[in-house]
């Protein structure tokens, strides 16, 4: 029987690589029964949709402008 | 040749003004500091002048830009890694990474165990919530934030990544999750609790 630290640990692997099948069978039945662990594969796949839109987002971040003191050293800088 | 110089710098100010800020913005939520993205912007644009005459045409300019300012991401993140004491199997000993002794019981139980987030989907909404998880980021250690970043917002392959960054397979596996679950505990105790308290 898998340990929640292991379980987490294939959970997290398995969102980058496929397991392999027995490893895989034996997540699913520790998950099924395991709810912090159930908890922590959905929080692994919103975690994932999340990172995907933060350049979406409407974050104070995404409204950065480059400032106008950078904004002319670059321009110096690229016309050498 | 004079022609050739104003033309090229007539061209990289149009690029400037049309795309500096995004593209901006695109490094800043990526290396989460300021002056960091604003010189990875200025490399874009050095870079993209140099092989403007390679460019097919088939994307659109600020695609191509992007995908310049990509790379020299990585390459910022390839150097600042190598920048950082190495560590080979234990990826960072800063107070932002705990280990994951403090996560687990020592009979591998979550110490605490991860809460149900109710419909976290609503929180993508709420532009604060990115605010959140861009502060969240920050309190990783750099090389966490750093794989995060490639693998959640590059796309890249574990493999990739190990080219990229000359890291072991099994180094790049121990730190996303470490990343992961950094993160994890960081938005329920900064954004999914507070919302659970609000209600």
């Amino acid at each position: 029987m898998l340990t929640c630290k292991e379980a987490s640990r294939l959970l997290s692997q398995s969102m980058d690589q496929p397991l392999p099948h027995l490893k895989r069978l034996e997540l699913r039945v520790h998950v099924w029964l395991c709810s912090a662990c159930s908890n922590f594969e959905k929080q692994l796949l919103f975690l994932r949709r999340a990172a995907h839109q933060l350049d979406e987002g409407d974050s104070q971040t995404n409204q950065a402008r480059l400032s106008s003191e950078a904004r002319e050293r670059i321009r110096k800088a690229v016309r050498q | 040749m004079k022609s050739l110089n104003s033309q090229s710098s007539s061209r990289s100010d149009q690029w400037i003004d049309e795309h500096g800020d995004y593209l901006f913005r695109f490094a800043l939520i990526r290396v989460q500091n300021e002056s960091t993205a604003e010189d990875l912007v200025q490399e874009t644009l050095l870079a993209a002048l140099s092989a403007l005459h390679q460019r097919s045409g088939q994307s659109s300019e600020r695609t191509w830009l992007t995908g310049i300012l990509k790379h020299k991401i990585v390459d910022h993140f390839r150097r600042s890694w190598r920048e950082q004491p190495l560590n080979e199997d234990i990826p960072t000993d800063l107070p932002e990474d705990p280990s994951m002794d403090d996560f687990f019981a020592p009979d591998g139980h979550w110490d605490h165990k991860p809460a149900s987030w109710g419909s976290p989907y609503r929180s993508l909404e709420q532009s604060q919530f990115f605010d959140v998880l861009q502060n969240c980021m920050q309190c990783l250690s750099p090389k966490l934030a750093h794989l995060f970043v490639l693998k959640e917002l590059h796309d890249m392959s574990n493999e990739e990544i190990c080219k990229e960054l000359g890291v072991s397979a099994t180094n790049v596996w121990v730190m996303l999750y470490r990343a992961r679950i950094g993160l994890r505990q960081c938005l329920e105790s900064k954004w999914f609790e507070n919302d659970r308290k609000v209600r």
